[in-house]
């Protein structure tokens, strides 16, 4: 994409300000709903960010894959996992956030340091810019064809496995009587298998 | 301030390192996020940070080092492909969790700690 330099770089400044604060505001915010949606935005800017880098067609599937899916994906999640639960006291939280901070920092400033001491190949070749998506069809149909081949094998094990996982068993009878069950009472609560059982009084 | 920093470089386009930097901060946010929520479904959604992150690198690698053979984009694809797997997944795994322990408190998941 050929645009000023001084356009590229308030986009870039624009996006990387939206990008920084919404991930802070996901990982900050109490309300998770929020959290959701503002990772939509971050989504978004990360796909702006791919244009300013010359490539339009993972742009385009950053905004299909991570906003149209993935991020609704995650908002059906919190729908139907959404129990307001007072969260239990544990000990040592502050020291817990202040310290894996530290080590966050830590990974940042190496980060910082790796990018900033390396001596990188610069200028590189000229980016081939709106040729880019024959490019990747090209390498997809040639040398990494066989990744493509595995991502849509993973892609089918990821769907049947989502479904055996999330699926409930829905029985016709009742295995104990053997009755015939009524549909519509299907979806009754059962008693959670793993739900912490009352404290046993001690036998004497 | 780090922008500030090299706000001087940016005089001939945007350069390599402030791409770098960019997906540094998130990855930084999305480790720290995944290390302290206390809700899954948050602990997802830092995950899909990190990947992100990881994925504006090798697109900014693949714009700046390898602008002919674009074998940045090629991985980012594969990678975008393998977190939509992923978040498919993880999110029947915290259904099903959900459904077993009515709650999704991470501290609570702690059937297989010692």
């Amino acid at each position: 994409m050929t645009i000023a330099s001084t356009t590229e770089l308030i986009c870039f400044l624009v996006l990387s300000f939206t990008l920084v604060l919404g991930s802070l505001g996901v990982v900050l915010l109490p309300n998770i709903v929020y959290s959701a949606f503002l990772l939509g935005g971050v989504f978004l800017s990360v796909a702006g960010l791919y244009l300013l880098l010359n490539a339009s067609f993972v742009a385009a599937a950053q905004v299909l894959v991570y906003v149209g899916a993935v991020n609704v994906l995650i908002l059906f999640a919190i729908m139907l996992v959404n129990k307001k639960e007072t969260l239990a006291d544990i000990p040592g939280l502050l020291l817990r956030r202040v310290l894996s901070g530290a080590v966050c920092a830590g990974l940042f400033a190496l980060l910082l340091r790796v990018s900033f001491t390396t001596d990188w190949a610069l200028p590189g070749p000229i980016p081939v810019g709106e040729e880019a998506t024959i490019r990747i069809g090209e390498h997809l149909f040639s040398d990494y064809l066989l990744p493509f081949e595995l991502a849509s094998v993973l892609l089918l094990m990821a769907m049947i496995g989502a479904i055996v996982l999330a699926r409930r068993d829905v029985f016709s009878s009742d295995v104990i009587t053997g009755e015939p069950v009524d549909q519509g009472l299907i979806e009754k609560a059962r008693t959670p298998l793993l739900l912490e059982k009352p404290v046993l009084e001690k036998t004497s | 301030m780090i922008l500030a920093l090299v706000l001087p470089g940016f005089s001939n386009g945007i350069p390599l390192q402030a791409y770098l930097t960019l997906a540094a901060v998130l990855f930084c946010t999305g480790v720290w996020g995944l290390i302290n929520s206390r809700n899954a479904v948050r602990v997802l959604m830092s995950i899909e940070l990190m990947l992100n992150a990881v994925n504006l690198n090798l697109m900014a690698f693949s714009n700046y080092l390898d602008g002919q053979l674009i074998r940045g984009q090629v991985f980012a694809i594969f990678v975008i492909t393998v977190a939509a797997a992923e978040a498919a997944v993880g999110l029947a795994i915290l259904l099903s969790l959900y459904r077993n322990r009515e709650t999704v408190d991470m501290e609570r998941f702690n059937l297989l700690r010692w």
